[in-house]
């Protein structure tokens, strides 16, 4: 965990350095990258998109994130490129290191996401976006070990709709994030797609929900659904309690209280799976 | 499956419950919530401050009257926060046209008024609220 969290902290210190930024938005409503890669919360996927570009602006971004519950450690980094406010590419690779088991699984993400209707902030409808994230994933015999219908690729799509009320709750602002995602992926996809119980698409409802208590904090909770696919690795929801903090338009730090639920439980963990998530966020571009 | 939509149907309602407590204690006007015509004033000279300060935006104003600015903004953000005042000027579009004011720009004059109500002693719930009255406007300023 050390190291993984001294090589997060590292890496977007370097980033957040040499950072400018298509800033045209304003401060706190670009959102953050979720574990992913794509523009979202922490879990899931906003409408926004990861930089602070406008419609005549394009911006770069790079995250490092890292999760450590009780039996596994997760650590995602990736960046992505955000275009006019309207098209965002990422690239992510998530590296899941089963500590009490042994070993690693690791897995490369690639998403796109276009917002297709309204502003997050102005519109008097929630701003919304489709995207698909396309997995691979490097290493797949436990994947294969435990059932999963295919180890080595899936894709999900998602639409998402977000929304900021200013002024909404006595002068604070609220932004809330419901994304539908259909999917395959067991636990993200690091223990493939599809499996013996359920080999086809879900349709997963994933929301969050904060409060932004200065321009630059905000605390709020996520809520992620997951499919349950391997007759022999339950797979639970995940929810979160999270803080960020976002100093200025280069650098977002978040952390949070994460409950992951069962996850291979009785093979490589002993039940529920719970603990911290830390995600630092910079603007290269 | 059925906790789930339990749980959100919850995180809904918690959302729509605080947001329409909110609406039911605003009988007191934005404009008497911030401090009145005093605040307002102030709002005003900081903006124009800022803007004079700003090599990207004050080029929208160079040709402007400045008092006239100062005279027109304030009973603008007078009227539209509930204040006593009633808006004697062109209506926004009008104002804005031939401008094309492009989304950054406009996003950073925003900016800019946030740091002249910071500046003028309004804290960040008071800073919402003004936002939350004039976002609706952002439609006729840009791109004209």
């Amino acid at each position: 965990m050390k190291t993984c969290l001294a090589r997060a902290l590292l890496s977007l210190c370097l980033l957040a350095q040499a950072a400018w930024a298509g800033d045209g938005k304003l401060l706190a409503t670009a959102g953050l990258s979720q574990l992913e890669g794509t523009g979202g919360g922490g879990l899931a996927p906003w409408a926004t998109l990861s930089g602070y570009d406008s419609r005549d602006e394009w911006s770069l971004s790079a995250f490092s994130s890292a999760v450590k519950v009780d039996d596994y450690k997760l650590h995602a980094w990736g960046v992505s490129a955000s275009i006019y406010d309207r098209v965002e590419v990422s690239v992510a690779q998530q590296t899941f290191d089963l500590s009490s088991f042994g070993g690693e699984i690791r897995q490369n993400v690639v998403g796109l996401k276009a917002r297709l209707w309204g502003d997050v902030v102005y519109s008097d409808w929630p701003q919304i976006a489709l995207g698909i994230q396309h997995k691979t994933l490097l290493e797949k015999d436990i994947a294969a070990a435990l059932g999963a219908g295919d180890a080595d690729a899936g894709t999900d799509v998602y639409l998402a709709a977000t929304k900021v009320h200013l002024g909404a709750i006595h002068g604070y602002n609220l932004v809330w994030n419901l994304a539908v995602r259909a999917s395959r992926a067991n636990q993200l996809g690091l223990l493939g797609y599809g499996g013996d119980r359920k080999n086809s698409y879900s349709a997963l409802v994933e929301g969050s929900v904060g409060v932004l208590l200065t321009r630059s904090l905000a605390v709020g909770l996520e809520y992620r659904q997951k499919p349950d696919n391997l007759g022999a690795a339950k797979e639970d929801h995940w929810r979160d309690v999270f803080v960020t903090y976002i100093p200025n338009k280069d650098v977002s730090f978040t952390l949070a209280w994460v409950d992951l639920g069962k996850i291979a439980d009785g093979i490589a963990s002993d039940g529920d799976q719970r603990g911290m998530y830390l995600s630092i966020a910079g603007a290269l571009w | 499956m059925k906790s789930t939509v339990l749980k959100l149907k919850l995180l809904l309602s918690v959302a729509l419950l605080s947001s329409g407590c909110a609406h039911l204690q605003s009988h007191q006007s934005v404009y008497d919530k911030i401090g009145g015509q005093t605040a307002i004033n102030a709002i005003a000279d900081a903006f124009i401050d800022q803007i004079e300060f700003d090599r990207e935006i004050f080029p929208y104003f160079a040709e402007s009257n400045v008092d006239r600015f100062r005279e027109k903004f304030s009973e603008h953000l007078c009227a539209s926060t509930g204040g006593p005042c009633k808006y004697t000027g062109d209506d926004m579009v009008r104002v804005h046209t031939g401008m094309n004011i492009t989304e950054s720009h406009f996003n950073r004059t925003v900016d800019l008024l946030v740091a002249a109500m910071k500046k003028a002693g309004l804290n960040y719930r008071q800073q919402n609220l003004v936002l939350r009255e004039l976002a609706p406007m952002r439609g006729d300023m840009l791109y004209k």
